[in-house]
């Protein structure tokens, strides 16, 4: 599904930084992975590359087996739009646009009628449990209310892979429990997902643990069910 | 791209998050258009009466007049008085027979006092063709009979036309057609009564050319000669014409051909260049300055969606990390300046129409100054110029969205999405 090939990338800000030195990473179809790191661990960099948010300088990424290198513009927002789904610690959703909207966003840039992508984002919006609150605009649902519009806004283009930097970072212990739980539902699916958090308890909810320091992945972790950990049971840093 | 009702819909929400800042934007642009209306619809109206005077008259006419020598000349000196005689107006006709079409000339009396019962007036009498009226801003007043005609000047009638003026003052009330008026002890029978375009000061009384000549013109003095050219197409082909015809005269009156007060030539077209030239210059500056305003407008509306794209950076970065294109977003930007100044450009321009309209209804219902001259005519602007003047806005809505777009669409998402 993902295929990584010493992936490298170095910022040029004054002085050049050095931030992924050679990153080796296949993840399968059907993972439920999470990326750990201390920040500057090049963990957020290494998920912009996977979401095409940012280009690499050497290596190969292959996504689906698609080789995602030196994409134009306009290709790299196609192929975001059709594999990929974010999902962001601050949840990004746009403040004018009602919940509804907001979820059938990405359906708005594959040319999809307005009629067809309002019925689906209301399914998407009564799958997570928010159908009376299609009509509501972000500043009047809660944290874990929006992170749950994000969260079908993610789903609704139907994407390969879903990317979550820092999902429950926004949100207190109950919601993020709830949170995680939404995920490990959509990954019950069959949805490739990737997790990218510091907190070892959103980490150990995940089936696979991948630790990067300074730039190289230093461990790849197996969690079978039984170590996985609840939350705010002294695990938690 | 998608350019379908969405995305109308996108700029509708964005315009109406914003209205105050719309508003003032727009305003700029509705006053831009409405000041580019208003000054090509007076400067219309002041060259609309610059033509309005000349406008149904032959453009081809030349006027000759006698002066007085200004250079020496084969010995003699300055200051002779020129005078026109039959010998000149002959000349003209055989030496320029390739541009004269045909030369008229004119003589008159002035100071002759006109009486009818007990009613004066003091005018003066000239004594001109049947073509007149197509080289002078004459003609004859509605229900006014008729003008001098060919049978007049051939059987030296004793015929006269005077002005409205002349007939309120002499037959108040009545009809003057058919009476007779006395004129130093001729009488003269009226046939016309004429109207000029109320720009003249002098009202002369016309009679029939040979009759003004047995009765006052015992010298063989002509006040003018007055002839209609052709083949005179250009500016030098005129002033060529003029310096010719000076030489001929010159050479009967011993003057030198480039003494230009010798003899007054008044040469219809070349003015009539002069004053489209004058016209082109002023539609010209009015353009310019109406560009400007509404260039000043543009201006505010390329600021402000600068600062619109500045505070959406975060949204076009969610819309890209979702998967809007660039072209999109360069789009969305510009569609949305182009909404902005073509409703309030067409705000202006409909107040603009309505103003120039209001100002033509306020001339037409005025009478003409104190001298009897128009300023002011019709000024208003036609289609063509409504026309320009969307495509204008369309063109400045582009170029005032286009900068600010291209700033859109170089927003980087993870830049514009770091949690803050």
């Amino acid at each position: 599904m993902i295929h990584l090939e010493d992936i490298n990338k170095t910022y040029n800000n004054g002085s050049p930084l050095h931030v992924l030195k050679g990153i080796d990473l296949d993840i399968e179809r059907g993972e439920f992975v999470s990326i750990m790191g201390a920040s500057g661990s090049g963990k957020s960099t290494l998920l912009n590359i996977l979401g095409i948010l940012d280009n690499y300088d050497t290596g190969n990424y292959y996504l689906n087996d698609v080789l995602i290198k030196n994409l134009s513009e306009t290709r790299a927002a196609e192929y975001r739009n059709r594999m990929i789904g974010f999902i962001f610690q601050s949840f990004n959703l746009i403040s004018f646009k009602n919940a509804m909207e907001n979820v059938a966003l990405p359906l708005f840039y594959q040319n999809v009628s307005r009629k067809k992508r309002n019925i689906l984002a209301m399914e998407y919006l009564d799958k997570l449990g928010l159908k009376e609150w299609a009509h509501h605009m972000p500043n009047e649902l809660s944290g874990g209310q929006k992170q749950r519009v994000a969260i079908a806004r993610a789903l609704i283009s139907q994407p390969q892979i879903i990317l979550a930097d820092e999902p429950t970072g926004a949100l207190d212990s109950k919601t993020s429990v709830e949170v995680m739980e939404i995920l490990k539902e959509v990954n019950d699916t069959g949805m490739t997902l990737i997790v990218v958090t510091h907190e070892s308890g959103v980490a150990y909810q995940t089936n696979k643990i991948i630790r990067i320091k300074d730039g190289l992945i230093e461990a790849i972790e197996e969690n079978s069910g039984e170590k996985r950990s609840p939350f705010g049971n002294g695990i938690m840093k | 791209m998608n350019i379908g009702i969405d995305i109308w819909q996108e700029i509708y929400s964005t315009i109406k998050r914003n209205k105050m800042r719309t508003f003032l934007t727009g305003f700029s642009v509705s006053w831009g258009i409405f000041m580019l209306i208003v000054l090509l619809g007076s400067g219309n109206g002041l060259i609309h009466a610059f033509n309005d005077s000349s406008s149904d008259m032959a453009k081809n006419v030349i006027k000759v007049y006698p002066g007085r020598t200004s250079k020496p000349f084969d010995g003699l000196s300055v200051g002779r008085n020129i005078q026109l005689g039959g010998k000149d107006l002959s000349l003209t006709e055989k030496q320029f027979r390739d541009n004269v079409v045909s030369a008229v000339p004119t003589v008159s009396r002035s100071g002759v006092t006109l009486s009818y019962k007990d009613q004066y007036v003091s005018l003066d009498l000239s004594g001109v063709y049947p073509s007149y009226t197509k080289v002078e801003p004459y003609m004859i007043a509605p229900n006014g009979g008729r003008f001098i005609n060919g049978l007049d000047i051939s059987a030296k009638r004793k015929v006269i036309v005077i002005h409205t003026k002349t007939k309120e003052v002499l037959f108040r009330k009545d009809n003057p057609i058919g009476k007779f008026v006395l004129a130093g002890g001729v009488a003269y029978q009226v046939v016309g009564i004429y109207k000029d375009k109320g720009n003249e000061n002098s009202l002369p009384a016309f009679i029939p050319f040979s009759t003004a000549n047995a009765i006052y013109n015992k010298a063989d003095t002509l006040d003018n000669i007055i002839f209609t050219t052709k083949g005179l197409n250009t500016e030098q082909a005129n002033e060529d014409f003029e310096l010719s015809y000076r030489k001929v005269i010159g050479g009967q009156h011993r003057f030198d051909p480039t003494d230009k007060n010798s003899i007054w030539i008044w040469n219809k077209f070349t003015q009539y260049l002069q004053q489209m030239t004058a016209a082109n210059i002023l539609h010209t500056a009015v353009w310019v300055i109406g560009i400007f305003t509404l260039l000043s407008g543009i201006v505010g509306v390329s600021n402000i969606m600068l600062i619109t794209v500045k505070e959406r950076t975060k949204e076009f970065g969610i819309r890209k990390a979702l998967g809007a294109s660039p072209a999109s977003i360069l789009w969305l930007v510009i569609l949305e300046s182009i909404v902005i100044t073509s409703i309030f450009g067409y705000i202006g321009l409909v107040l603009g129409v309505g103003t120039t309209e209001y100002m033509n209804f306020i001339m037409s219902n005025q009478p003409a100054g104190p001298m009897g001259i128009v300023i002011f005519k019709d000024p208003t602007v036609d289609m063509g110029v409504a026309i320009q003047a969307t495509i204008t806005l369309i063109i400045a809505g582009t170029l005032a969205g286009f900068f600010p777009a291209r700033k859109a669409v170089k927003i980087r998402p993870i830049e514009a999405l770091r949690a803050e």
